[in-house]
């Protein structure tokens, strides 16, 4: 049980190995979650990231089945995802009348890929829940070491593209005309979002994504536009919605998919309901 | 073996026809109005719907059809012109999943037994394991929602295609506009049963967007959309018959094959020509 002395807390916290995996993973997520994030609302793409959060639950599942780990699985499908998307050449929105009703076919047939392929290992309940919800008990060292390279890698893509892609986003047909390479930026951020998406189906599962791939950044982009302190600002929102849902939910026994979709919802919320006020 | 002789296979029939039939039809004008994400954001209500109920002690299915018709009206009448806000929506039903994962865990734990799979059978239906009162009142549902929707299937085609023109004639826009909202909440709650709240697409989507690709005069479109809906279950259901892979599988799969011929038949129709 919790008390109000935080230091014993947080010594409680760090008892078990798995909820320090799970903080470090957790961590790790957050941050890199919370800079792509930054660029998918910037760039208007919180649907494609809706998109491959999807495709990752018959990825985890086929990782299952081949006996690898879920985690790779999952980089596999969603890198093949983004690819797919990047090769179509169009930007994927909800818009177009023809494109949803496609987009919506493929959706609900990956997801019935991946009940297939759960039901060919014979996977149980509580395996479906733990890809489509996250679970904070099944992440192994193997995975910490995964997701500690992939973050790194990741966070040091965006150092390097980082300025031509905000000039990208902000203004694609100016900074086409200044040589920047708009269409290869563009399909190496589709990949950083499979990546980030990857990695946070570990903690919360293919269908609460949204909440800490966008939410977060939606939220920061509300309060401020300067692109420094906005990318600071998501990435401590981020981390903030995270440690508080994973704390309260070790606290409280209840899942921490639901902790840490309130917690952003309420960030959200709240942002939203001060600027208006204001 | 004769599948017909099985009890579960009778009731899998009998709501599966219907349902089909009710998915089929809404499911042409979800496509014809551009409300495909609705009909997504709809499954996932009724999976917190659903297991609300159940934590509240009430039925599932009172759960699952008032969640989706009470959303769906609200959705429709509050944000009926908000294209654009799809941050917004999406960060409000990523939230209703999550409060859906605490209705999930609080009733896992207080009933150990069979709470375990309820879940999973919401998420991706359990069409071979319902009941005979579920089967009916599944049945009975879908069929008033068809005859609801053919009622107004002129005015709503009329308003989805030319809303301008359709006002000035006269067509009580915002009432049927409801009302089509409700029937969608209803056959929302419907196919829940049949495919599952995360397969509502490949129901009530698909063929719809199959029967668009093949013919472009309305009516028509609406019948075969029906027909083939309901083609998919009966195929889908023989086969899970047969063999022991989920049934909602199957017939979201052999949607997604058709559609996907349909797509390279129009291609190649239009090179040809």
């Amino acid at each position: 049980m919790p008390s109000w002395d935080l230091l014993a807390d947080l010594q409680l916290l760090l008892e078990f190995h798995f909820m320090q995996n799970a903080l470090i993973v957790g961590t790790l997520v957050a941050v890199l979650a919370g800079a792509i994030g930054y660029f998918v609302v910037l760039r208007g793409q919180s649907f494609a990231t809706h998109m491959l959060s999807q495709v990752g639950f018959p990825g985890a599942a086929a990782g299952v089945l081949v006996h690898t780990s879920p985690a790779v699985g999952l980089i596999v499908f969603c890198v093949a995802g983004a690819l797919g998307i990047g090769w179509s050449g169009r930007s994927v929105g909800a818009g177009r009348r023809s494109e949803a009703a496609a987009v919506g076919s493929i959706l609900a047939f990956s997801i019935a890929l991946g009940l297939l392929f759960v039901r060919l290992y014979a996977g149980s309940a509580q395996g479906i829940y733990g890809f489509l919800f996250g679970t904070v008990l099944g992440i192994t060292d193997q995975d910490v070491w995964l997701t500690t390279a992939t973050t790194v890698a990741g966070l040091a893509v965006i150092a390097v593209i980082g300025r031509p892609l905000l000039f990208a986003s902000v203004d694609p047909d100016a900074a086409e005309a200044r040589g920047v390479h708009v269409r290869a930026i563009s399909i190496l951020f589709l990949i950083l979002i499979a990546l980030s998406v990857a990695e946070l189906v570990q903690v919360i599962g293919t269908l609460l994504i949204f909440a800490l791939l966008v939410t977060p950044a939606a939220a920061a982009q509300r309060l401020t536009s300067r692109p420094g302190l906005g990318l600071a600002l998501t990435i401590g929102l981020s981390l903030l919605v995270m440690w508080g849902g994973l704390a309260i939910a070790y606290f409280s026994l209840y899942p921490v998919g639901f902790f840490v979709t309130s917690l952003a919802f309420a960030t959200y919320l709240g942002i939203r309901i001060v600027k208006a006020a204001a | 073996m004769n599948p017909l002789s099985y009890d579960f296979m009778q009731y899998a029939l009998l709501a599966g026809t219907f349902t089909a039939l009710a998915a089929g039809f809404v499911g042409y004008f979800v496509v014809l109005r551009n409300e495909v994400f609705t009909s997504d954001a709809l499954g996932h209500v009724a999976f917190t719907g659903g297991l609300g109920a159940l934590v509240a002690g009430v039925q599932l299915l009172a759960g699952v059809f008032a969640s989706t018709i009470a959303v769906a009206v609200g959705m429709g009448t509050l944000g009926g012109r908000s294209r654009g806000r799809d941050v917004a929506i999406g960060t409000v039903f990523a939230w209703v999943l999550g409060v859906g994962v605490l209705f999930l865990s609080l009733y896992t734990s207080t009933r150990s037994a069979s709470g375990g799979t309820t879940g999973v059978s919401i998420l991706f239906g359990s069409i071979l394991g319902l009941q005979s009162t579920q089967a009916t009142i599944t049945a009975v549902a879908a069929v008033t929602t068809t005859i609801a929707l053919l009622a107004i299937a002129r005015p709503l085609m009329f308003i989805s295609v030319d809303p301008d023109v359709a006002a000035a004639r006269g067509v009580p826009t915002a009432m049927v506009t409801v009302f089509f909202l409700v029937l969608l909440g209803a056959t929302v709650a419907e196919a829940v049963q049949a495919v599952g709240a995360l397969l509502i697409f490949g129901l009530m989507v698909t063929p719809a967007a199959i029967a668009q690709r093949v013919t472009s005069r309305p009516y028509a479109g609406m019948l075969l959309s029906g027909a083939l809906a309901v083609a998919f279950v009966w195929i889908g259901l023989t086969l899970a018959f047969y063999i022991p892979y989920p049934a909602s599988f199957f017939i979201t799969a052999l949607a997604f094959g058709t559609y996907v011929a349909a797509m390279l038949i129009h291609r190649l129709g239009r090179r040809a020509a």
